[in-house]
């Protein structure tokens, strides 16, 4: 049972307030959001920051929901979610797998996204939304710049090999608590 | 013509159309996991009531928070009052909920409609 210390002490060292592993649904994203809303209530947290860890939470979220259904029913093929509270910032990280095929097209769009200031990710974000059509999977593709404008930060990723022609996408999103 | 009377919930928005007690209000929290689905009724009222407009509309949004997939329908939403003659929209914000204000702003710069900015 060694692991569960393991697990906790993981968890701690890494300021991790809440881990998510499993299967990713709209009424999963809705307990984990008033989980994490309840936390940050608790520790009486500025509603201004309150708002922007949500925010990006939802996003975050709602992206690996709509883009669960590519994988099939290999417990290896869940997703993870998880909050992380330190003392400067928040973090809202988010791990499923994607095809390999998929990957240049996330990375560029995050690439791009990473280089544009405040007013370049206003501009970007009208720019899509004026042409965008919501897709099959629900989703508008403004997911990663509204990440990039409400928390202010750089989007932080990683793709981590894993087998079959699939790879685990790491995302991480950083909200400073001032 | 019909009242459209939603009741909110912790992912969809309350919604209020009447057009007998001139009431057009959108309220709350929106993160439906079908936003296209949740908002064609709002499209479908719009497109009706279009048909025989009161003198003034008054179209309220007070929006505590909207993920990005509503963003897009309430830009379809605002569209469809584009052409609704003597439509004004009232934008809600918290008072120090600078990204509910900014996002009323690129959606006044995104249509061509009056916007009234109230705090609450």
């Amino acid at each position: 049972m060694k692991y569960i210390y393991e697990l906790h002490k993981s968890m701690v060292n890494h300021d991790l307030i809440l881990v998510y592993e499993g299967e990713f649904t709209q009424e999963i994203t809705k307990s984990v959001l008033s989980m994490a809303e309840r936390n940050m209530d608790s520790s009486g947290e500025e509603s201004a920051i309150k708002r922007k860890v949500f925010n990006v939470m939802v996003e975050c979220l709602q992206n690996v929901v709509r883009h669960a259904d590519q994988l099939n029913n290999n417990p290896n093929h869940n997703a993870v979610f998880m909050i992380g509270k330190h003392d400067e910032q928040y973090t809202i990280i988010s791990g499923n797998p994607i095809k390999d095929e998929f990957i240049s097209i996330v990375k560029d769009k995050i690439d791009e996204i990473n280089t544009l200031d405040r007013d370049g990710l206003k501009q970007l974000y009208k720019n899509i939304i004026k042409t965008t059509e919501i897709s099959e999977k629900g989703g508008a593709g403004l997911g990663f710049v509204d990440m990039a404008r409400k928390s202010g930060q750089k989007l932080e990723y990683d793709f981590e090999k894993m087998e079959n022609g699939y790879s685990f996408f790491s995302l991480k999103s950083c909200i400073k608590r001032q | 013509m019909e009242i459209l009377n939603l009741e909110g919930a912790e992912d969809t928005p309350k919604i209020i159309l009447d057009k007998g007690n001139e009431i057009y209000e959108i309220s709350g929290r929106s993160l439906p996991e079908d936003s296209a689905e949740f908002y064609q009724p709002v499209l479908d009222w719009i497109e009706e009531y279009n048909s025989s407009p009161n003198a003034e509309t008054e179209f309220v949004f007070k929006l505590e928070y909207f993920n990005t997939a509503s963003s897009k329908l309430i830009l379809d939403v605002l569209s469809a009052l584009e052409d609704v003659e003597g439509c004004k929209i009232i934008w809600y914000f918290h008072e120090d909920d600078e990204d509910m204000e900014e996002a009323g702003e690129e959606f006044s710069e995104l249509v061509e409609i009056p916007f009234e900015f109230k705090t609450y």
